[in-house]
């Protein structure tokens, strides 16, 4: 076989032509939705373009245009509002040149060149067009090939009315087609995971999901099999695409070859509303567009947001919106009467539940009160609560359940994910982003993969980021600080350090092993390095502005664990739980049991009768995501917005409006006559006052982020906390140390409540190294009894090379078997006797 | 079985003319060391590290030694393309050869296996590369053995491995196997296969190999007969070797005649002067058409070629004549076909080699390719129409945009379209499953007039369902 | 295990590796089973998936069953001009089976196949990729007996044997191929001249 014609000879490159462009920084809106029209896209980038050094200018059809050396020609034209149809091309993804849909003729030294503009970089002065009879004959030849075997089954394929494919026919395709020969046949669709299905006849083999798989979820489970005519789409059998980030490749798919479950048959594109909202599932803060019809959620798209999220959501924040849906939703506040809770009015509620603060307030003072929560709402929502809180004078009040880090966190200078992504080193000290802070992953593994960074990660056991870990150091549980300090003097490491800026990524790795070690290891990490910043990679959705509102403890001897205590110990008169479920989210459920017990009343603020609520005196029903606009603020103190696309369930309120009422109804002992909330009628007030009362909000105002769809980012807020000093106790040989850690898939209500999502949860078990299994002397999958100082449970035990030697994992929150049990929130690390039943 | 003096080298005959890479081949036992040292191997590596790798890269750029992959791109120039300070630099030797209708590289694996593991050594030294990957087409288990012994062989002499020779060259020769497909011919694709992908071609720019290759590297690809030409230069000189063939086409090339003559075979002509008439013709070569038959039409350059007519059977092997009458020379192959051809069923087998071939990842070539084919397979069943004819055109309008390189016909008044052909793939597959269709359909309009119906109305199906709102 | 380990130690990186390693197991098997490959992909580090989608690239691998011997008939344009259909279609009468199937004992599978680099001595015919040339219809016959009667089975290994012998690279001859990105100089021959 010869090499290559003549055509193609060395001669017409220069042999320093990059192997791959850079990501374009430009805004790429490209298939993640759009942003909202009133957002004006070009407003922070255009100036951006003229200060790069980097500029040339590119002549298309008859216009000069700005672009940056290396971009493609297809991004500069695309930015130019010069539409180049393609389908291969995505502006996220290393470019493949496969659909040959986006050719335009360039000028060359032997006349116009057709070239495919998503793989010719630009250059200075060259002449594109993209309008000639030779364009546009290529084009349509192209779309008369793509549609040869492309079945004409629109009708009734989810992607009709919003399909480039189809929309590409009508604007530049042949309007028929002289294929008369059989079509090719596969089996319609399969699944090829629990949320994805594949009709491979529609495929027309872009190779965009299997390059997002490849190069940007790093989940190489589905893949191109088969080769020429044959070639399809296809996973190992009995291999289905499992990956976290699976939704992105049905958003991407330029056909209607992959569907997920969550949103088959259930509307047509032109049915569908939307708003630009954020994600607000955990705190990486994804901006998504919300979609409904008739008055439901039916879908989440992710949007292009350059400093955050990409384009992409991972599974669970984009399949979710199910349980906003869930029928199970709390519909109408409830009061605890002889039989019960029972559904009444919200007049009846809130006058009971003013009572029982009124009655806290006048037996225990507002020290017998605690308010816990409040991180999974708006920043209005904490906001309001935070304001009640101070006014009624309650100083017991978290916004974590003791599953985080303590709130000082955010008092040290803060990183966006841009500076992480891009920073000489990361440090990592947990916990496992990939399944905490899926999105965030996806950034720091792009960065790793791609060479802009080198990650130093600490960890118990092995993470999703391990792979990608320029250094995966191990510790035991206890021993984060001093593996810390040893590892960051090693020459080396050190030496990697020096070479540029340091970003430390702090959040909990390990929920049966005090907060105090990672502080103290992020201390060792700023000992050595002061000039790092920290991206605080705490987890639920609005934590950062939960805490930066207000809804902080004072002091540790205030936190959630004192309250907890208080409450176990008789003292509090009331324990108000804003969203907030202590037995299903607190590390140690023998405190949350006894607290729930002990608290004399309880009032719950919720979206779903949880565990917790079953416990309640009064129940208020929340509204849900989707159901209440406001702002959000996520780990990097970004703060952008929540728009409500939905009615709210049955008479559910907004919680900032539920803090209003009661702050009204207490009267005189809450919200005095000149209290500003008093005057608040919508959450934009909200909103207002805080831009107005929290100076670090002071840029937060609704004019400022309906200008910027990115939103706007905030400064640390609270006193960096003071060096903690943290020694782990020793531990006895037969003992194993405890690794308790989230997977992205557990109990938590939003994800057993998405009917798709519920059955994902791995489940409660232990993991032990292959060769501790062997040494307890138990089959993989035996039921074994986890014993700690404090408690003993019951779990089947698993075979996991990722554990190291003489530590145990397990997953937190999976029902069944209670890990939790074990744990003691007073102790530094928990060790524990596995024995044979 | 095979009509070759020597049983060993099916198909070769040596003839009355000068032979660089095919002097052995008349030795049962050429593959050996023993042999191979005992006939001047391994002098030409002695004389490479006698000099400096400058010198050797200039002697070869000095001989205008021609790729023989089908490109004929200078091999010294290319060498040269490989970035400055960029290490490592490796070598990749493309010996997937499976283009249709030729075979050498073969012949040379498997008859001389040490002259081609010299020509590495000899290019590795020159161009600075630290290792070199010997990729053999996977159904050529003789090659396949041949060379591995013979490596074995020069890793226990010496000559290949931790400091060749005593010096400080050092240079690991890994012998990598394909698995058959034909793309990986093509040199990008032959890198991914070699990276353990799927053997679908890049697009050059940015993946010049020169530059970005090998794990992104600056790697040299060069075909098997390529390098097999390298001892002759380093030890007899550059000079030796312009002395044969012509200025612009030196030294000699290997190639394979089948089809309908007398006596088919591979032979090594000298370069640039031999002509199509001498090869197919000549009491040397091919001794002529089969049974009295005239020549009908031939491919000059191996099945990606298009066809030529006794008309032009006096070109020489020279790529620019070859490419002003419309075709070029390709890797070497001329397949023959006599006045009993079924023109269309002949076309239809080349098509349909291109359209399996393809690798999938360039739209025209992937649905384009099967299209052409099943039209023409339809064709030639007896149920085509006219329309289907234009059909044809069109698809491959959609392949290779613009003229079409064609021979002149003077029975059809026909004038020459000078090759290349523009193309919307990445690769030449794609356009290759055209070629034979058209050059077919051009030269020999009456043979597919003859099988079709005509047809009042195109045919054709609405492109997409259109969704109501 | 050894000489997979010896294999993968002659790539700089690992997935190179692939295609020897999935002619190893195809030579072990006759076939590549699906464990095999999981067996390959832990061996390179990639998954399973991604050694079928390369697998499944190349023809010469396969995924089912296959017969003892191969036998592939060329149909490309020199072996189409000197009879190959002809003898296809005397194949499957012969063989009592369809291009594309294996015979019921399970011996033989006869497909058609493209150029095989013997054009000269059209038509040609591989069986488990050793040539025959110039094949009438009794060589064919004869071939079938041949290989029924065992006759063959020096000059034939079974199906999925590449090669009968295999590159021995000498430990100590061995230079070694570190991962690019480790090698930042030029080779010790070569005067790297200030940039």
């Amino acid at each position: 076989m010869s090499e290559t014609p003549d055509t193609e000879t060395p001669d017409t490159a220069a042999p320093d032509t990059p192997a791959t462009a850079a990501p374009s920084d430009v805004e790429a809106t490209e298939e993640a939705v759009e942003h909202a029209p009133e957002e004006v896209e070009d407003v922070e980038e255009q100036p951006q373009v003229e200060l790069d050094p980097n500029l040339v200018t590119v002549n298309i059809d008859g216009r000069d245009v700005p672009a940056r050396k290396g971009d493609m020609i297809i991004s500069a034209a695309l930015l130019a509002d010069t539409y180049v149809p393609h389908f291969c091309y995505h502006p996220r993804m290393s470019p493949v040149g496969m659909c040959r849909q986006c050719m335009v003729e360039v000028d060359g030294p032997r006349g116009p060149m057709m070239v495919v503009s998503c793989m010719t970089p630009v250059a200075d002065g060259q002449v594109v067009r993209t309008d000639t009879d030779q364009v546009k004959r290529a084009q349509e030849g192209m779309l008369e090939l793509l549609l040869a075997n492309h079945p004409l089954d629109c009708p009734v394929c989810d992607k009709g009315g919003e399909c480039p494919l189809q929309d590409q026919a009508f604007s530049h395709g042949p309007g028929e087609s002289r294929y008369v020969e059989a079509k090719r046949h596969y089996e319609k669709p399969i699944p090829i995971s629990d949320l994805v299905y594949l009709d491979r006849e529609r495929c027309i083999l872009c190779d965009r999901c299997t390059r997002f798989a490849d190069e940007v979820a790093g989940d190489r489970l589905i893949h191109f099999i088969s080769r020429g005519n044959d070639t399809q789409v296809m996973t190992f059998p009995d291999e289905p695409f499992v990956s976290y980030f699976s939704g992105n490749t049905v958003q991407i798919c330029p056909v209607g070859a992959l569907t997920a479950k969550p949103y088959r048959f259930k509307a047509r594109p032109w049915d569908l509303d939307q708003r630009e909202s954020t994600c607000t599932t955990c705190s990486v803060g994804c901006r998504t567009v919300i979609q409904s019809s008739r008055d439901e959620l039916l879908r989440y798209q992710g949007v292009d947001s350059d400093p955050v999220n990409w384009g992409w959501l991972c599974d669970r924040g984009r399949f979710n919106f199910e349980a906003v849906n869930s029928e199970h939703r709390l519909a109408s506040p409830m009061v605890k009467f002889e039989a019960g809770l029972t559904e009444t009015t919200w007049n009846t509620a809130l006058r009971a539940s003013a009572a029982m603060i009124t009655d806290a307030l006048a037996a225990g003072g507002p020290e017998s009160i605690g308010l816990l929560g409040g991180a999974r709402g708006s920043n209005e929502d904490a906001f309001a609560w935070a304001q009640l809180a101070d006014a009624l004078g309650v100083t017991y009040r978290d916004a974590q359940l003791g599953d985080g880090l303590p709130a000082e966190v955010l008092g040290y200078e803060r990183a966006t994910i841009d500076e992480a992504d891009g920073a000489a080193t990361v440090v990592l000290l947990g916990p496992d982003l990939k399944e905490e802070l899926p999105v965030l992953y996806l950034r720091l593994r792009d960065a790793a993969e791609k060479r802009r960074t080198r990650i130093i990660e600490f960890s118990t056991i092995e993470s999703g980021m391990s792979p990608y870990a320029w250094r995966s150091i191990r510790y035991e549980p206890g021993a984060q600080p001093n593996a810390v300090a040893k590892a960051l003097a090693e020459s080396d490491i050190a030496e990697q350090l020096a070479s540029g800026d340091v970003i430390v990524v702090a959040g909990r790795p390990n929920l049966a092993e005090s907060a105090e070690a990672t502080m103290a290891a992020l201390q060792a990490v700023l000992d050595r390095v002061p000039s790092a910043k920290v991206l605080p990679a705490l987890r639920r959705g609005n934590v950062v502005g939960a805490l930066s509102l207000g809804l902080a403890p004072a002091d540790a001897d205030h936190d959630a664990l004192a309250t907890l205590s208080a409450a176990a110990e008789g003292r509090l008169e009331l324990l108000v739980l804003l969203g907030a479920d202590p037995l299903d989210d607190c590390p140690d459920a023998d405190l949350a049991r006894r607290a729930i017990a002990g608290a004399r009343r309880i009032l719950s603020i919720d979206t779903f009768a949880s565990q917790s609520t079953q416990h309640a005196d009064v129940v208020l029903a929340a509204s849900a995501y989707g159901e209440k606009a406001g702002t959000t603020t996520n780990l990097e103190g970004r703060v952008t917005t929540l728009a409500q696309q939905v009615t709210a369930t049955g008479t559910s309120r907004p919680d900032w409006m539920i803090a209003v009422e009661l702050g009204l109804m207490v009267g005189e002992s809450s919200f005095g006559s000149d209290h500003p909330l008093r005057g608040v009628s919508n959450v934009a007030d909200v909103t207002e006052l805080i831009a107005a009362d929290v100076a670090a909000f002071a840029d937060v105002t609704p004019a400022a982020l309906a200008a910027e769809p990115n939103g706007v980012v905030i400064g640390p807020i609270l006193d960096a906390p003071a060096p903690v000093v943290f020694s782990a106790p020793g531990r006895n040989s037969y003992d194993y140390r405890l690794v308790v850690s989230r997977k992205l898939y557990d109990r938590a209500v939003g994800t057993q409540m998405s009917r798709s999502l519920a059955n994902l949860a791995p489940g409660s078990a232990v993991h032990v190294h292959p060769l501790d299994l062997d040494a307890i002397g138990v089959a993989e999958g035996s039921d074994v009894k986890v014993v700690s100082a404090k408690a003993a449970t019951v779990l089947p035990i698993r075979a996991d090379a990722a554990i190291p030697r003489g530590v145990v994992w397990a997953p937190f929150n999976q029902g069944e078997g209670t890990v939790e049990d074990v744990i003691d929130a007073g102790t530094a690390t928990t060790d524990v006797r596995i024995e044979r039943l | 079985m095979s009509t070759s003096p020597y049983p060993w080298a099916a198909g070769f005959h040596p003839g009355d003319r000068p032979q660089i890479v095919t002097s052995r081949f008349q030795y049962e036992d050429a593959h050996t060391i023993d042999r191979f040292e005992a006939t001047g191997g391994y002098q030409g590596l002695r004389a490479a590290l006698d000099k400096s790798p400058e010198a050797m890269a200039e002697e070869v750029k000095n001989s205008t030694l021609l790729g023989r992959g089908g490109a004929g791109f200078p091999a010294g120039v290319k060498w040269g393309f490989t970035p400055q300070g960029v290490w490592p630099r490796y070598l990749v030797v493309n010996g997937d050869e499976s283009e249709p209708g030729t075979y050498k590289d073969r012949l040379l694996m498997e008859c001389d296996p040490h002259q081609l593991i010299e020509g590495c050594l000899i290019a590795c030294y020159a161009a600075g590369l630290s290792q070199c990957f010997l990729y053999i087409r996977g159904e050529m288990p003789l090659a396949h053995e041949r060379v591995a012994a013979a490596l074995d062989e020069a890793y226990a002499a010496g000559y290949v491995g931790k400091n060749i020779l005593g010096t400080d060259f050092s240079v690991d020769i890994v012998l990598h196997t394909g698995a058959g497909a034909y793309v990986v011919g093509e040199e990008t694709a032959l890198i991914e296969s070699l990276e353990g992908e799927r053997g679908m071609p890049r697009l050059k720019p940015p993946y010049f190999p020169a530059a970005v290759g090998l794990y992104g590297q600056p790697t040299i690809v060069n075909n098997v007969e390529t390098l097999a030409n390298l001892p002759f230069i380093a030890k007899e000189g550059s000079a030796a070797y312009t002395a044969i063939g012509t200025p612009t086409s030196p030294g000699t090339r290997m190639i394979a005649v089948s089809g309908h003559v007398k006596r088919p075979g591979v032979y090594e002509i000298v370069n640039g002067s031999t002509t199509f008439r001498d090869l197919i013709h000549g009491d040397d070569f091919a001794q002529g058409i089969r049974d009295g038959n005239d020549l009908k039409a031939f491919v000059p350059g191996g099945g990606s070629a298009p066809w030529f007519t006794a008309e032009q059977l006096d070109i020489p092997f020279e790529g620019p004549q070859a490419g002003a009458a419309g075709s070029m020379l390709g890797s070497g192959a001329v397949m023959v076909m006599d006045s009993t051809t079924d023109i269309p069923r002949a076309a239809l087998s080349l098509v349909r080699f291109y359209a399996h071939e393809s690798c999938g990842k360039c739209v025209p070539c992937r649905e384009g390719g099967t299209w052409l084919y099943r039209l023409v397979q339809r064709i030639v069943d007896g149920h085509g129409t006219d329309a289907d004819l234009q059909t044809i055109l069109d698809v491959g309008e959609s392949i290779c945009p613009g003229d079409m390189p064609h021979a002149s016909s003077e029975r059809l008044g026909l004038d020459a379209v000078p090759f290349p052909y523009k193309m919307t793939t990445i690769c030449f597959v794609g356009p290759s499953a055209y070629v034979p269709i058209h050059s077919a359909m051009t030269l020999f309009p009456e043979e597919f007039a003859a099988l079709v119906t005509p047809r009042a109305e195109r045919r054709s199906i609405p492109v997409m369902a259109g969704v109501g709102e | 295990m050894i000489v997979a380990k010896e294999i993968i130690a002659r790539y700089p990186r690992k997935k190179s590796a692939l295609i020897p390693l999935v002619h190893l197991s195809q030579q072990q098997n006759g076939w590549v089973t699906e464990e095999a490959m999981r067996h390959v992909a832990e061996l390179i580090d990639v998954t399973p998936a991604e050694v079928y989608g390369t697998a499944s690239f190349y023809e010469m691998f396969r995924f089912e069953p296959t017969g003892t011997y191969l036998i592939n008939i060329c149909g490309t344009l020199s072996c189409q001009l000197l009879g190959a259909e002809e003898l296809m279609h005397h194949a499957e009468q012969t063989l009592g089976i369809r291009a594309g199937s294996t015979t019921a004992d399970g011996l033989i599978t006869l497909q058609h196949a493209e150029c095989q680099a013997a054009c000269s001595e059209a038509p040609t015919l591989q069986v488990n990729y050793r040539h025959r040339y110039r094949v009438t219809h009794d060589d064919f016959d004869q071939l079938v007996d041949d290989l029924r009667a065992g006759r063959l089975d020096g000059d034939v290994p079974p199906h999925g044997t590449l090669g009968r012998n295999r590159q021995q690279i000498p430990a100590d001859r061995f230079v070694g191929a570190p991962d690019p990105d480790d090698v930042t100089e030029g080779p010790a021959w070569i005067q790297v001249s200030p940039a």
